[in-house]
């Protein structure tokens, strides 16, 4: 399933605070409800979160950039994560990476420029066992080959 | 007619990456289309990957199973009678006659796979919640001794005693103890954690909660990864049930314990796994490594004492408590008492969860129970214990699946991964991965991590690239030392070891590369 995000609204962002603001450490919480809602953390939500939580914007700033997951700006249509770690390597993860990189013409990380699909690294699903793996927007994927990639990519024009 | 039948399949995410849902929806409207009254339990997996999608029917001898099934099979398996155990190619006879499975010592994976993980009947008629029973007429300080006669030790790889960690925290005081579970499961070729937690949650629910009692902490946190949303999505249900039926909360199970559970979610750094970075990051900031003394126990979540363990460790404790330490002691090599749940995983023909008693020699779980790679070549190197552990040759294939025995050949069985590569891998490209990744992921506090994982992925580029490499090869010999004793944590102090492993064991792939001239950007 595509994941469908709302415009960025500051009252939107204030009712997400709301909900865990009360719990110990909430930031995190707090940010993982700001990305489920808006895509990313959007610029504008680091001062309220600051504020809400009586933290420096810097304090806030550290914690979105320090985790991978947090991103500035909101992903393609599609997010294809491949593994890249040393379990999908031995199964052949490399060559697969070069090929969704080649097919895309963008690199791990990047998003194509009709925002169709984002390409993203990621260091292990737990799908050791049947790797090489990846997830497909919520989609867990084992047993990853040339044939069942191109289909996802072939996937990523619906 | 009113023909009826019952069968399982997994809904573990291992599963599902392979098509265990489409088969599921196969069979149902192949049942459906024969006025078969089919019921489809949903389980965890009984860790056969290469058998997954596993199809496991109830027949009077027991639990027949088929696997690995694809949806287009599943016409021509109905119509050979599996609903009563009928022949076919992938017919593999009875789940617990299957050797891989039947040579194991099954007490923390004991029902996963085979009850529905979100029934709690399911899970007391297995002898679930008979521990915390016994725990609870124990008391504390019992409960404790327990553990430690058991010589449980951390799961998580680092091996230290579970009851002593226990026993500290019980005798420091604070307003305000914890219980945190890390189910930062991060390693690559390890997956026991997100199995246990999608296959069997209520024994880790009790586990932790037996260990609040024990220590006299009322509240608890699980710190699952962000990769694993099945693996959150099962836990956050099986919080509600437990809390539902008064088994978290103010009266634990009817006693006079408080102990409540919540879950949080990661947010994708690899650093996070080592306890005092992710109780930072449980407190809500960047996962910084902490520097040891205060050691959690004394000071941990918020200041106060805090018992930080692996999901393995407390998962482990129900089976201790409910069959008595002495059983549980009675397993095992030297000082690693009990069993381990090992992962065999990568290019490996038989990949999935084996557990057994610790002193099982690396070699013949890579090549007997593995069964050699996937790709039929032959096996050069194995990974065990995750990005930080060593690569070992077939040379030291003898070396017991044992805390000591590793450590004393330079390596460490972590959390219990081993990753299997073919002949066609460049171990200098895998040295230099293990530097790349400490670079990608190290939390920046200690120098010797932060520019010296940096420095290491240049310094093994240029002996990629046949550039000068005997200098080099000397500057990463140096480099390891100073991250291996300089580090604050085990990520920058043991990304030494893959590398030097690597060089060690495969000089070949670093000495004499042709030198491959680089254009100046």
């Amino acid at each position: 399933m595509m994941p469908v995000y709302e415009t960025w609204s500051a009252e939107r962002t204030a009712e997400i605070i709301a909900q865990y603001v009360d719990q110990p450490g909430a930031l995190l919480p707090i940010l993982h409800g700001v990305q489920a809602a808006f895509g990313c953390i959007p610029e504008p939500a680091v001062p309220i979160l600051a504020d809400a939580l009586n933290l420096s914007r810097a304090e806030v700033h550290g914690v979105v950039t320090f985790y991978h997951d947090f991103r500035r700006e909101p992903p393609g249509r599609h997010v294809l994560k491949l593994c890249r770690a040393e379990a999908c390597q031995a199964a052949g993860c490399d060559a697969l990476a070069e090929r969704a990189q080649a097919k895309l013409g963008v690199g791990l990380g990047d998003t194509t420029a009709d925002e169709r699909v984002t390409l993203r690294p990621t260091y292990c699903l737990g799908l050791c066992a049947v790797a090489p793996s990846a997830m497909f927007d919520d989609r867990v994927i084992g047993r990853l080959d040339a044939k069942r990639l191109d289909a996802l990519l072939e996937e990523t024009w619906a | 007619m009113g023909v009826s039948a019952r069968v399982f399949i997994a809904r573990d995410a291992g599963a599902l990456a392979v098509g265990a849902d489409d088969v599921a929806v196969a069979l149902a409207r192949a049942a459906s289309r024969r006025g078969v009254a089919l019921d489809i339990t949903r389980t965890g997996s009984r860790g056969l990957y290469w058998l997954e999608p596993l199809l496991e029917v109830v027949t009077p001898a027991g639990r027949v199973a088929y696997g690995p099934v694809a949806p287009e099979d599943v016409e021509a398996l109905v119509d050979a009678g599996i609903f009563d155990g009928g022949q076919h190619p992938l017919r593999l006879g009875l789940t617990e006659e299957i050797p891989w499975l039947k040579r194991q010592i099954r007490l923390t994976f004991a029902r996963c796979g085979v009850i529905d993980p979100l029934s709690l009947d399911d899970y007391r008629a297995h002898g679930g919640y008979r521990a915390l029973e016994r725990a609870l007429s124990l008391g504390t300080e019992a409960i404790i001794e327990e553990v430690v006669q058991s010589g449980l030790r951390g799961r998580g790889g680092a091996g230290f005693p579970t009851g002593i960690k226990w026993r500290t925290v019980s005798q420091t005081s604070g307003p305000q103890k914890y219980i945190v579970c890390n189910a930062d499961e991060g390693d690559s070729g390890t997956f026991a954690d997100r199995m246990l937690i999608e296959g069997d949650p209520f024994v880790l629910i009790e586990g932790i909660t037996i260990a609040g009692i024990a220590v006299g902490a009322t509240k608890g946190y699980v710190y699952i990864r962000s990769e694993y949303p099945h693996a959150v999505a099962t836990l956050a249900a099986a919080l509600a049930a437990a809390r539902r039926e008064g088994l978290l909360g103010r009266g634990v199970a009817g006693s006079a314990h408080a102990f409540d559970l919540e879950l949080r979610v990661g947010a994708g750094a690899y650093v996070c796994g080592e306890e005092t970075s992710l109780l930072d990051s449980l407190e809500g900031k960047r996962g910084i490594v902490r520097a040891k003394p205060p050691l959690p126990a004394h000071k941990g979540l918020f200041g106060c004492p805090t018992v930080i363990n692996n999901v393995l460790s407390l998962a482990s404790v129900p089976s201790i408590l409910g069959h008595g330490a002495a059983a549980y002691r009675e397993l095992g090599h030297g000082r690693s008492r009990g069993t381990m749940p090992i992962q065999l995983a990568g290019n490996v023909k038989y990949g999935g969860l084996f557990e057994t008693a610790f002193g099982i020699t690396l070699g013949e779980l890579v090549d007997r129970v593995g069964g050699g790679t996937a790709s039929g070549r032959p096996v050069r190197a194995v990974q065990v214990g995750g990005p930080l552990g060593a690569y070992f040759p077939r040379a030291l294939f003898d070396t017991p699946f044992d805390y000591e025995a590793f450590a004393a050949r330079d390596g460490l069985i972590g959390h219990g991964g081993i990753v299997v590569f073919d002949d066609s891998v460049d171990m200098a490209k895998q040295a230099r991965f293990a530097m790349e990744f400490c670079a990608l992921e190290s939390c920046g506090k200690c120098t010797p991590c932060r520019i010296g994982s940096t420095r290491g992925v240049e310094t093994l580029e240029r002996i990629i690239n046949g550039d000068n490499a005997e200098p080099n090869i000397a500057l990463i010999e140096d480099l390891c030392h100073t991250m291996k004793f300089g580090s604050l944590c085990a990520l920058g102090g043991f990304t030494p070891y893959p590398v030097m492993s690597a060089l060690t064991y495969f000089p070949e792939d670093f000495r004499a590369r042709p030198r491959r001239l680089v254009a100046a950007e």
